[in-house]
C-alpha cells in the first residue's frame, strides 16, 4: 500500500488486561462491585495509607492459573510480585504491584480461525467477520501476570483539577502478553474473541471492552515484506471497541509506512487512539520517566504453587467450546454447524442444553435457538451473555408447538416474550387467547358458517377454481381469531367442500 | 512506690486492686511532665479518650476481662506505629498532622491485653538515622548525660523507659534501631525474628528488614510485652503462621509446657538452661575498632556465662564487614519506593501548585528532611536502569551469603554474643556531618536484620564517661524464648543495673534497687 | 569507582520527585558518591552463582480468602485529605 513499490508486512503483538470477577480486591477485603459511590469501597491498603500491607487474594492466583492452563501455559512453581514505580495520582502508593521477574504463567498459545488467503494488506473495518474458507493459526502467548488496577480520575478542565476515586484501585487484573504473531486486524480480533470466550467459559471476567473490563494495547510495527528484520514498534492505547482496534491498526500501519517511505524513522513510543478523530497522538511527557525501577515486592512473599494445587485447578476446568460442541452433536444429534454456533457462548450453550433436556426435543430446540433466538439477539443488539430466560419456559413453548397447542406464527410472538421478559408461555398464551382451537366441533361450526356466508366463492371452487381455497382458509382463520391450526383447517375445509 | 516497680509488679498490684489504673497513668504522666521538658522523648501524649480508656480498663480488670501479665500498664509507642485517632508523624513534617483512622496490629494487641497507649515517642525521621537527631521536631537527649544522643532511631522509646517516664515501650528495628538506643540508654530491647511480629500499621522504611519489638528495663518485662504482640496476623503477608517456637538445642521443652511455668520457675529454668549451652563470639565483631571497655565487657560476660556451665568460644563470621554496605543499598532502595506514597495528594504535607508534578516535587522537598531525601535519592539511583544489577541485585546476593553464614553458625551454636555498637553514645550533633561514618556505626546490628534473625540487647556496663552500653545475644530464627532465657540468666549474673533516676538524683546505690 | 555527576543527580531527582537546592547539589553528589563507592566493597565477593535473596523471613505466603471484609471506608480514606470535593481527592489536572 506504500506509494513506492515496496510491500510491507504488519507485525502485531497484544497486551490484554482482563479485570477479574472476584468478590474482593487483589490485596484487601474491599468489594469490587462496579458503580459504588466514590471512595466507599476503599480501606488503608487500597488507598496506600502509611503502614498498610497487601495480602494476596487466593482467587486471583487461581483464576490466573485457570486461564494459563486453558491457553497451554507453563505455570511457574514460584511466582513473585514486583513493584513498578511511577508517580501518578490514580496509583495511591505511587507504585503498582505487578509481576516482572517471575510471572505466574509463561509460554502458552491460543489457536484462532481466520479467513484463508486473506491478503496481508487487508485491514477490514468490519470487525473481521469475513465469510470464506477458514484456516487455523497459532498465536503464542509470552506470559501472563497478575497486577492491581488503578483508581479513577475525572477531570475538571475549567477548574484545572482532577478528582480521584479509589474504588477501582486494587481490583485484580491479569495481563496477557502475546508474541508478535498477528498480521492484521482480523487475526487480532479473532484472538481477542477467543480469549474472551475462554474467560467467559472460566467465569473469571466478563471481558467488556466498552466498560473497561477488557483493555487492549496494540504493539505494532511494519517491515519490508519477507524481511526478517523487525521494525520499531509503537504501543497504542485507549482502544474501546473491536471497531476502534481495527481502525487503529489500519491507521497506524499507514502512518508508519508513510514515515518510512519519507525516509523518517518510527519512534518507539506509546500513542493514544482518538476514535472520534480517527487518529492517534504520542503520549510522551517530560515528567514521565520510563524508568520504572522494578524490584521484588518485599511485602508479598513468593507464591509457591505445588503440583497438587495445579491439578486441583485443572480438575475444576470447565468443558470448553470444542469439547462441548462435539458432545452436543453426539448427545443431541444436532448438526455440527449448529453445535459450533450454540457453544460460542457458554451461557447460550447452557440455555440450549437445559431447554433441550426439559423439552425432550433437542433438534427443535436447536432450530428455535439458531433461528429465532439469534435473530432476536441481533435485532436487540445484545450479547448472548445478556439472556436471562428460564429454560423451562422456552421448553414449555416448544412442547406446546409440537402438541399443536399453538400455531407457529403465534409461537414466535410468545417466544419473543419468553426471551425478552421470561414470560411463562402457557399462561401468556391463555391470557392473550393464543391457544389453538383444537375443538373440531367448534372449528366445523366456523367452517360451516364461512361456507354459508360465501356461496358465490364456494361455487367458483366447485367450478374448478382451486386458488379461492386459500381465501376460504383465511376467512376461517379470521373467524377463529387466528387460534386455529392452519393445517387442521385445511383438512376439515377440504372435507366439507367435497361433501357439499 | 511506682518508680521502684517493674511493669509486671505494677500490673499485679492493679489486678489485686491495691493500685488504680488512673494512679499508674497519673504517675507516668507526672514523670513526663517533670522530665520530658529536658529530655524530649515524647512527641504526642494520648489525650482524647484517655479517661474513658482508663475507666474501661479499670472495669475490665475488675470484671476479669483483662487478666494478662501487663493488664493496666501504660506503654510508650514509637511514632512510626499507627495509632487510631492519635497523631502518627514519624517525626516528619510530611506527617505533622496525620491522624490514622486505623490501629497497627501491635496496638490492637496491646489493647486486647489490657494495656494503654501513653504517648508517641520521638525518633529519626521515618526511622532513618542512628541518633534520633534527624527528627523534624526535636532533639531527644540521653538521660544519662543530656549532652549525648540517646541513639536511634527508637531514641524516644529508649529514653522514655530509661528515664522512668514509661515502664515499657515499643520501638522498631530495621538495622539496629531498637538494640542500639537500648544499649546507649541502659535498657533491654529485642529485635524479633522477621515475620514474628506483625508489621501492619508500622510505617515502612525498608519492608524486608523492619520489625517491631519491645523495650523495657528488664528482660522479664520485655518477654511479657513480646508475648502480647507476637504471632501470626492475617493483615501482614510476611507474618509467620502458626506458633513456630524454638527452645534451643538444650533441654527441649514444648511451648505449652513452657507457658505453664511461673515467673520464678522460668527464671530458675534460665540458669539451668545455660549449662552446656554453646555460645559463639564472632571475632570480627570484636575486631571492629571499638571502645576497649566494651571489648573487656564482652569477655567478662563470657566468663560469667562459662562459670554457669556455658561453653563459650570464639568463632568467625567473615562476611560481617559486608553487612553495612549490603544493608544501606537494600534499605535505601526499598525506602525510595516505600516513601513515594507521600506526595501531597491523599494525606500529609501539600504545597499547592498548578501543575501536578510541581506539587509532588514541592510537597516532598519541603516535607522530608535532609537524611530522608538523601536516602530516597540514593535508593532511586540504586534501582535505576543500568545500576540495578551492580548495586541492588549484588546486595540481594550478598544478603543470601550473610544469611547462610548465620545458618551455618547456628548448626554449632545456640546463640552468639556480640557488642551492640562499636562504642557508647556519641555527643549531640557530631554524627550527621558525616553520613557514611554514621552508617558504619551500625556494623554490629545490621547483619542480623539482613539474616532475619532475633537479637536482644541487654545492659552490661558503663564507660568512663558514665554512659551505659549493652551486649547483644543473637539467636537462630524463632528462638526468641531462648534469647530471653540467656538474657535473663545473664541479667541475674550481672546484678542489678543502675537506673537513671538514681544517677540523676544521686539517691540510692547501684545494685540495691 | 562510580562518579555521580549533575546528570545522574537530575535523574535521581526526577525519579524521586525531589529538588535539591543549588547550594546543596555539590555536597549531595559527593555524599552519594562516598556511600556508593563504599558499597562497591561488595565486589570483593564472588556472587556469580548465588541466587538473590529477595525476601526476608520464611518462604511462602498465607493467601487471603476472597470474602468481603471491609465496609464503607470513605470516612477514613478522606480523613487526612489535604483537599477534597464530592468525596474525592483533588489534585492538579493530570491531562
Amino acid at each position: 500500500m506504500g506509494k513506492g513499490n515496496k510491500q510491507y508486512d504488519t507485525v502485531i503483538g497484544l497486551e490484554v488486561h482482563i479485570e477479574l470477577a472476584t468478590e474482593t480486591k487483589i490485596f484487601c477485603g474491599c468489594s469490587t462491585k462496579f458503580g459504588a459511590l466514590p471512595n466507599t469501597q476503599t480501606c488503608p491498603v487500597c488507598t496506600g495509607m502509611p503502614g498498610s500491607l497487601p495480602v494476596l487474594n487466593q482467587k486471583v492466583v487461581e483464576y490466573a492459573m485457570a486461564l494459563g492452563l486453558a491457553t497451554n501455559c507453563r505455570i511457574n512453581r514460584r511466582t513473585l510480585f514486583d513493584r513498578k514505580n511511577y508517580f501518578y495520582p490514580d496509583n495511591p502508593q505511587n507504585y503498582q504491584i505487578s509481576q516482572l521477574y517471575a510471572p505466574v504463567c509463561q509460554d502458552g498459545k491460543l489457536e484462532i480461525e481466520v479467513t484463508a488467503g486473506a491478503g496481508k494488506d487487508v485491514e477490514s473495518g468490519d470487525g473481521g467477520k469475513n465469510t470464506g474458507t477458514k484456516k487455523r493459526k497459532t498465536i503464542r502467548i509470552h506470559e501472563m501476570h497478575m497486577e492491581e488496577d488503578a483508581g479513577k480520575l475525572t477531570h475538571d478542565e475549567a477548574a484545572g483539577i482532577s478528582l480521584v476515586d479509589y474504588n477501582r484501585s486494587g481490583v485484580p487484573l491479569i495481563e496477557i502478553v502475546s508474541e508478535p504473531d498477528m498480521e492484521n486486524a482480523e487475526e487480532v480480533i479473532a484472538y481477542l474473541e477467543k480469549l474472551r470466550m475462554l474467560c467467559l467459559y472460566l467465569g473469571i471476567s466478563d471481558c467488556k471492552l466498552q466498560e473497561g473490563s477488557m483493555r487492549v494495547d496494540v504493539n505494532l510495527s511494519v517491515k519490508e515484506a519477507g524481511s526478517d528484520v523487525l521494525g520499531t514498534r509503537t504501543e497504542m492505547k485507549n482502544l474501546n471497541s473491536f471497531k476502534a482496534i481495527s481502525r487503529a491498526i489500519g491507521t497506524e500501519r499507514e502512518r508508519q509506512i508513510a514515515l518510512l517511505e519519507n525516509g523518517k524513522a518510527v519512534e518507539q513510543e506509546t500513542r493514544r487512539w482518538d476514535d472520534a478523530a480517527g487518529v492517534s497522538y504520542s503520549m510522551r511527557s517530560k515528567e514521565d520517566s520510563k524508568d520504572y525501577r522494578y524490584f521484588p515486592e518485599p511485602d508479598v512473599p513468593p507464591v509457591l504453587i505445588d503440583r497438587e494445587w495445579i491439578e486441583a485447578i485443572r480438575s475444576r476446568q470447565p468443558e470448553f467450546q470444542e469439547e462441548k460442541s462435539i458432545r452436543f452433536v453426539r448427545e443431541y444429534g444436532i448438526p455440527a454447524y449448529d453445535a459450533d454456533i450454540l457453544t460460542q457462548s457458554k451461557h447460550l450453550a447452557a440455555l440450549f442444553e437445559e431447554t433441550a433436556k426439559v423439552s425432550g426435543q433437542p433438534k427443535k430446540t436447536a432450530n428455535w435457538f439458531m433461528g429465532e433466538l439469534l435473530r432476536l439477539l441481533k435485532e436487540a443488539g445484545k450479547e448472548p451473555e445478556e439472556l436471562s430466560f428460564t429454560p423451562k419456559h422456552a421448553a414449555d413453548l416448544i412442547v406446546a408447538v409440537e402438541e399443536g397447542k399453538i400455531n407457529q406464527a403465534n409461537a414466535k410472538e410468545v417466544f419473543a416474550r419468553v426471551v425478552s421478559e421470561d414470560a411463562e408461555p402457557l399462561s401468556y398464551m391463555e391470557q392473550h387467547g393464543l391457544l389453538s382451537l383444537t375443538d373440531e366441533g367448534a372449528l366445523q361450526t366456523a367452517i360451516d358458517e364461512v361456507l354459508a356466508e360465501n356461496p358465490a366463492i364456494v361455487e367458483e371452487f366447485r367450478g374448478g377454481k382451486e386458488k379461492v381455497f386459500g381465501f376460504l382458509v383465511g376467512q376461517v382463520m379470521k373467524k377463529t381469531k387466528g387460534k386455529a391450526d392452519p393445517g387442521t383447517v385445511n383438512g376439515l375445509l377440504r372435507k366439507s367442500l367435497e361433501s357439499l | 512506690m511506682i518508680e521502684q516497680m517493674d511493669a509486671l509488679t505494677l500490673s499485679e498490684k492493679i489486678k489485686k486492686g491495691t493500685l488504680g489504673v488512673a494512679e499508674a497513668v497519673g504517675y507516668y504522666r507526672d514523670q513526663i511532665e517533670r522530665k520530658d521538658g529536658e529530655l524530649k522523648a515524647f512527641l504526642t501524649l494520648a489525650e482524647g479518650g484517655l479517661q474513658e480508656r482508663i475507666a474501661e480498663l479499670q472495669e475490665g480488670i475488675r470484671s476479669g476481662q483483662y487478666t494478662g501479665p501487663l493488664a493496666g500498664v501504660p506503654v510508650a509507642i514509637k511514632d512510626n506505629i499507627c495509632t487510631k485517632g492519635l497523631r502518627t508523624s514519624c517525626a516528619s513534617k510530611m506527617l505533622e498532622n496525620f491522624i490514622p483512622s486505623y490501629d497497627a496490629t501491635v496496638i490492637q494487641r496491646l489493647r486486647d491485653a489490657g494495656m494503654l497507649v501513653l504517648g508517641k515517642t520521638n525518633m529519626d525521621e521515618f526511622a532513618m538515622g542512628s541518633t534520633s537527631e534527624t527528627s523534624s521536631f526535636q532533639i531527644t537527649k540521653n538521660p544519662w548525660n543530656p549532652e549525648y544522643v540517646p541513639g536511634g532511631s527508637s531514641g524516644g522509646s529508649a529514653v522514655a523507659v530509661a528515664a522512668g517516664m514509661a515502664p515499657l515501650a515499643l520501638g522498631s528495628d530495621t538495622g539496629g534501631s531498637i538494640r542500639q538506643p537500648a544499649s546507649f540508654c541502659g535498657v533491654v530491647g529485642l529485635l524479633p525474628t522477621y515475620g514474628r511480629v506483625s508489621r501492619y500499621g508500622l510505617v515502612a522504611y525498608a519492608s524486608s528488614l523492619d520489625q517491631i519489638g519491645p523495650m523495657g528495663r528488664t528482660v522479664a518485662e520485655c518477654r511479657a510485652l513480646y508475648e502480647a504482640i507476637a504471632g501470626y496476623d492475617e493483615k501482614d503477608g510476611t507474618s509467620v503462621p502458626g506458633t513456630v517456637r524454638c527452645l534451643g538445642k538444650m533441654r527441649k521443652m514444648t511451648a505449652t509446657e513452657y507457658d505453664g511455668l511461673s515467673r520464678e520457675e522460668k527464671q530458675k529454668r534460665c540458669m539451668e538452661r545455660i549449662k552446656g549451652m554453646r555460645i559463639g563470639i564472632p571475632k570480627e565483631y570484636l575486631q571492629a575498632e571499638m571502645n576497649g571497655e566494651v571489648r573487656d565487657a564482652i569477655k567478662n560476660t563470657a566468663t560469667l556465662l562459662e562459670q554457669q556451665g556455658a561453653i563459650v568460644e570464639e568463632m568467625s563470621l567473615p562476611l560481617t564487614e559486608y553487612g553495612v554496605a549490603t544493608y544501606y543499598l537494600l534499605a535505601c532502595a526499598e525506602a525510595s519506593s516505600n516513601l513515594s506514597r507521600f506526595d501531597g495528594g491523599k494525606y500529609g504535607k501539600r504545597v499547592e501548585e498548578k501543575e501536578l508534578h510541581a506539587m509532588y516535587k514541592k510537597s516532598r522537598t519541603e516535607g522530608f528532611g535532609e537524611e530522608t531525601k538523601r536516602r530516597i535519592l540514593l535508593g532511586s539511583f540504586i534501582l535505576s536502569e543500568g545500576y540495578y544489577d551492580a548495586y541492588y541485585l549484588k546486595a540481594l546476593k550478598v544478603k543470601r551469603l550473610i544469611k547462610e553464614e548465620y545458618e551455618n553458625a547456628f548448626r554449632t551454636y545456640d546463640c552468639l554474643l556480640t557488642p551492640v555498637a562499636p562504642g557508647t553514645a556519641p555527643k549531640l550533633s557530631t554524627s550527621l556531618q558525616n553520613p557514611l561514618q554514621m552508617y558504619l556505626g551500625d556494623v554490629d546490628t545490621v547483619a542480623v536484620n539482613l539474616a532475619g534473625l532475633p537479637a536482644i540487647s541487654v545492659p552490661c556496663g558503663m564507660d568512663q564517661k558514665g554512659l551505659p552500653f549493652g551486649v547483644q545475644f543473637i539467636g537462630n530464627a524463632f528462638c526468641e524464648q531462648l534469647l530471653f532465657d540467656v538474657a535473663e540468666a545473664y541479667e541475674e549474673l550481672r546484678g542489678v543495673f543502675p537506673t537513671v533516676g538514681e544517677r540523676m538524683t544521686g539517691n540510692g546505690k547501684a545494685g540495691e534497687r | 569507582m562510580i562518579r555521580i555527576d549533575a546528570e545522574i543527580l537530575e535523574k535521581a531527582e526526577l525519579l524521586s520527585k525531589l529538588q535539591i537546592e543549588p547550594s546543596e547539589r555539590e555536597r549531595t553528589m559527593k555524599e552519594m558518591e562516598k556511600v556508593l563507592s563504599y558499597a562497591e566493597k561488595l565486589n570483593e565477593l564472588d556472587t556469580e552463582d548465588v541466587e538473590p535473596l529477595t525476601h526476608g523471613g520464611w518462604s511462602g505466603t498465607m493467601l487471603r480468602q476472597d470474602v468481603v471484609t471491609n465496609s464503607d471506608g470513605k470516612e477514613g480514606t478522606l480523613a487526612n485529605a489535604p483537599k477534597q470535593t464530592d468525596d474525592q481527592f483533588v489534585v492538579p489536572k493530570t491531562v
